[in-house]
């Protein structure tokens, strides 16, 4: 077969000058490359800015306290004076509110008032103390990790190592159907049917409480934890797993001996990021723990946690005033502690998985 | 204890930690069905709320949910796919950028959705909004104030992580060799990416779309103080106004209505709209992504 | 012998630390076919990838050495890969037609050098399927997507999607490695045919493969060179005991 060049002169002219000893300039290639590295900073970026523009607005409260040490002072004693008859409920810390009032007859910086027991931002005399907020977020964290926790990793380790594989096919995504839905959804369902399931087992008198609120949180954070421990221990080498089935050593202890070690730091880094997901929650925090804030240790008491206080506030303040500033301090603080977590996650938990396996291998 | 009644016994608690969660999420949907779906009706699905929204439907709501969905789509879309790109084809695995980027991609995924609503107030409304009004309207009160847009950038910022992931595991199940096969002929590394890796890509970035406006339509705590409004007599004719979102309606109807009893028809009901629409958006961006993933194998 | 196309001066390339290419050196000349043989592992493909700098993809790739194509170094810092790979064509193990229309897949390199006018690339097209022998069977189903061809045809195509751009020299990573006996032979065929016009280069493991196909003959392994010759040579009467052991199935 003789081949006959048919191609156009168009094409001649087109591919015949392609030479390779010079590099050529494609503008295209250039920009695009630019503008992606450029949009990929947008990320790095926007994770400064939500630091700034959160800090910002939390600042001025600082300001206003360099400059009124003496203030500060008087609050220190006043709050110590205060603690003595404090009992908890809500009643009280208003006495220590109207009490404060008379003895100092002026009134305080609110801003010194943070570390205070009363969470009062609209009154004559607003108070913004933090502790009841923190301890009710913390006290509801808890209940719901205690809750998510090991129902999650229990799960977990039935899906991957008991389950059949045609059933795990079925179990992980219809638990992972629940990061689908909707916090406030859930928190709908808190407050229709947990809440009131829950006071005719219990027999509490608040409807709305920190354990209810609890449970409905820890069901957010459940295909959190549940996702990432069944990915743990899915990537726990197979040789490990054959190695303790060879050795006569049944799926069981197999699961809690050989697997579940290997995976520990993977599931803590599952549990951290969980812990994150329910502090940070706001909805149903908002729709189903009551919001009250006090200081309290009874599970079934009402609580008022950080993010559910912005939620509920944040539309009704004054921009720039106090309380706003006060609100955006208690993001800032929730932005610091999830940002914590997540670097721990990250670096410290996956750091141990890499190395467990390269010891072992 | 014998082993195999031991074996038996620790296989059994795990097993019924798997059916407590399922009847959990049984649980919720039953109720939601059951308790929404008598009341669900064209008339619920078209109509304006009605007597001091103790009637009527949730029309208002259901297109203000929609339209901020797009708008955040079409402001999250293109960023996360770039930024996937970026990730997938540009950056090397080691470079501290790279590291950095995705560090902050996880960042994103796990700050709680209400510092979005602190950070869309502070920075959308409180900065660019009332310079924008500053600049453009003389001081007059417009862009600087809860609405739409700002709603819609916030929750794009809340969603981002999900398109980035989405696109980026997408492009990393495209072959080598069709890379390869496309750079053999002559073609630069962003001709590649143009026709061969971004064209692969569609149901990835079709899958991440979804799932992040699945996401959007959810999430209530970042436009709670950015855009959304307990009730509108007109639907939003401008981004600078406030809009109705099916979420916040959940919300308000549940804890502030003045008679909560009296609307319990419509709360079920809202809930089950909800529910319905991030449920199947949840289901086809699942299965889209069982197909690339099988692509990949 | 034909003038020398591609020149290789002590050519060495590694991995992070580990050496995978040791002092090649080579004359590989135009319009002859050249094929590198030897046991998995020892070089030959990635050898191979360096004549059009295909490892430049690969982080952690080093290469010393000189690759001279028509005298110029491609190694030289001022080279124009992209141009570079328009000339050196090549075919890869597994077929990797894109997920695109026949048409579009002998387009894709025209297109990319900003041919768009229909005629010409009609044009283009018809005579870069002709010259890969698979004309006939696809001028019935352009507009198909190539993924519904058989593994033999798909092949073919990608080999007329790189003749479209129009290349000097083809390299072929084990083109017929995953095709059946008669698919194969119509590749060999096509190599005989497309070397009266282009230089080819073809890894192969199968030695009668080389026999049958080329002129020329290097044999590898663990990343030496150990001999090169006139592919009847090599087969007949090679200078090296490890050539002989590994022509008569000893080892690999």
């Amino acid at each position: 077969m003789e081949l006959i060049r048919l191609k156009s002169k168009e094409q001649d002219a087109e591919m015949d000058i392609v030479t390779f000893n010079k590099k050529k300039f494609r503008f295209s290639d250039w920009f695009a490359e630019k503008v992606i590295k450029a949009v990929a900073f947008l990320s790095i970026a926007v994770v400064v800015l939500i630091f700034v523009f959160v800090f910002r607005e939390a600042f001025p409260i600082f300001k206003m306290d360099k400059k009124e040490v003496v203030a500060t002072e008087v609050l220190v004693q006043e709050s110590y004076g205060g603690a003595e008859t404090e009992s908890g409920s809500v009643k009280v810390a208003d006495n220590q509110v109207a009490n404060s009032n008379i003895i100092h007859g002026q009134e305080e910086k609110p801003s010194s008032t943070l570390l205070s027991n009363t969470w009062m931002p609209v009154s004559d005399n607003p108070r913004y103390g933090m502790w009841p907020l923190f301890l009710g977020t913390l006290k509801v964290t808890l209940i719901a990790l205690l809750f998510a926790a090991p129902l999650s990793i229990l799960a977990a380790i039935y899906t991957s190592m008991f389950a059949k594989p045609r059933i795990r096919e079925i179990i992980k995504p219809v638990i992972e159907l629940l990061a689908g839905f909707p916090s406030v959804v859930i928190g709908f369902f808190a407050l229709m049917v947990m809440a009131t399931v829950f006071q005719d087992i219990f027999g509490y008198a608040s409807r709305l409480n920190g354990f209810v609120g609890g449970i409905a949180m820890g069901l957010a954070a459940i295909p959190i934890i549940y996702t990432l421990t069944e990915d743990a221990l899915t990537a726990v080498p197979k040789t490990f797993t054959e190695a303790s089935l060879g050795l006569g050593a049944s799926r069981r202890q197999t699961a809690f001996y050989v697997v579940l070690p290997a995976a520990v730091p993977g599931i803590f880094a599952a549990v951290v990021l969980g812990i994150g997901r329910i502090f940070g929650e706001t909805m149903i925090a908002l729709m189903a723990t009551g919001n009250a804030a006090m200081i309290s240790m009874n599970p079934f008491d009402s609580v008022r946690t950080l993010s559910a206080t912005i939620g509920a506030e944040m539309a009704e303040v004054v921009f720039g005033d106090t309380h706003y500033n006060v609100l955006f301090l208690i993001g800032s603080l929730l932005f610091i502690f999830t940002f914590a977590l997540n670097a721990l996650a990250e670096f410290y938990f996956k750091n141990m998985v890499i190395r467990r396996y390269q010891s072992k291998k | 204890m014998d082993r195999n009644v031991k074996d038996t016994i620790v296989e059994g608690i795990t097993g019924v930690s798997v059916l407590l969660i399922i009847f959990i999420i049984v649980s919720i949907l039953a109720v939601t069905i059951v308790g929404g779906w008598p009341n669900l009706n064209w008339t619920f699905l078209s109509e304006f709320p009605k007597d001091g929204m103790t009637k009527g439907g949730i029309f208002p709501a259901i297109v203000g949910t929609a339209v901020m969905t797009i708008i955040m789509a079409v402001a999250a879309v293109p960023f996360g796919v770039i930024t996937a790109i970026y990730l997938a084809e540009y950056a090397s695995e080691k470079s501290v950028i790279a590291k950095t980027i995705r560090f902050a991609v996880k960042t994103l995924a796990v700050v709680p959705s209400i510092i979005f609503g602190l950070f869309g107030l502070g920075f959308f409304i409180g900065f660019i909004g009332k310079n924008m009004d500053a600049l453009l309207n003389g001081g007059e009160l417009k862009w600087g104030q809860p609405n739409m847009l700002w709603a819609s950038f916030t929750m794009a910022l809340l969603t981002l992580p999900v398109v980035i992931v989405s696109v980026e595991e997408a492009i990393r199940t495209i072959p080598r060799e069709m890379r390869e096969a496309s750079l053999a002929l002559g073609a630069t590394k962003w001709q590649t990416i143009k026709s061969v890796v971004l064209p692969g890509s569609v149901s990835g970035i079709l899958t991440g779309t979804i799932l992040a406006v699945s996401r959007g339509a959810g999430e209530v705590a970042p436009i709670l103080f950015t855009g959304a409004a307990y009730f509108l007599s007109d639907l939003p004719k401008s981004l600078s106004d406030q809009f109705m979102s099916l979420g916040y309606h959940i919300y308000i109807m549940s804890t502030q209505s003045s008679n909560v009893d009296a609307t319990l028809p419509i709360q079920f009901a809202t809930t089950l709209v909800l529910l319905l629409l991030t449920f199947s958006l949840n289901a086809v961006a699942v299965t889209l992504r069982f197909k690339i993933r099988k692509r990949a194998k | 012998m034909n003038d020398i196309k591609v020149k290789v001066k002590d050519l060495s390339l590694r991995y992070g630390t580990n050496l995978a290419l040791k002092n090649i050196s080579m004359d590989i000349p135009e319009k002859m076919v050249t094929a590198f043989i030897g046991p998995s592992g020892c070089g030959k493909s990635t050898f191979l990838r360096t004549l059009n700098r295909m490892n430049d993809l690969i982080d952690n790739v080093t290469i010393e050495g000189e690759v001279l194509i028509d005298n110029i170094n491609i190694y030289d810092k001022n080279i124009d890969v992209v141009n570079l790979r328009k000339k050196v064509g090549m075919i890869f193990q597994k077929s990797n037609p894109f997920a695109k229309s026949v048409y579009d897949n002998i387009a894709f390199g025209p297109r990319i050098n900003g041919i768009s006018q229909k005629s010409i690339l009609d044009e283009i097209v018809e005579h870069s399927l002709k010259q890969a022998a698979i004309w006939d069977e696809v001028k019935d189903r352009l507009f198909n997507s190539a993924l519904s061809l058989s593994g033999g045809q798909q092949q073919r195509i990608c080999i007329a999607r790189s003749l479209a751009v129009n290349p000097e020299i083809i390299l072929m990573d084990e083109p017929a490695s995953a095709l059946d006996p008669i698919s194969t032979a119509k590749i060999e065929e096509l190599i005989h045919e497309l070397k009266k016009q282009y230089t080819i280069i073809i890894v192969t493991h199968n030695m009668q493969q080389a026999a049958r196909t080329s002129d020329l003959t290097a044999l590898f392994y663990m990343g030496d060179l150990v001999e090169m010759n006139r592919t009847e040579v090599i087969f007949s009467n090679p200078a090296k005991k490890q050539t002989e052991d590994y022509i008569s199935g000893r080892f690999g």
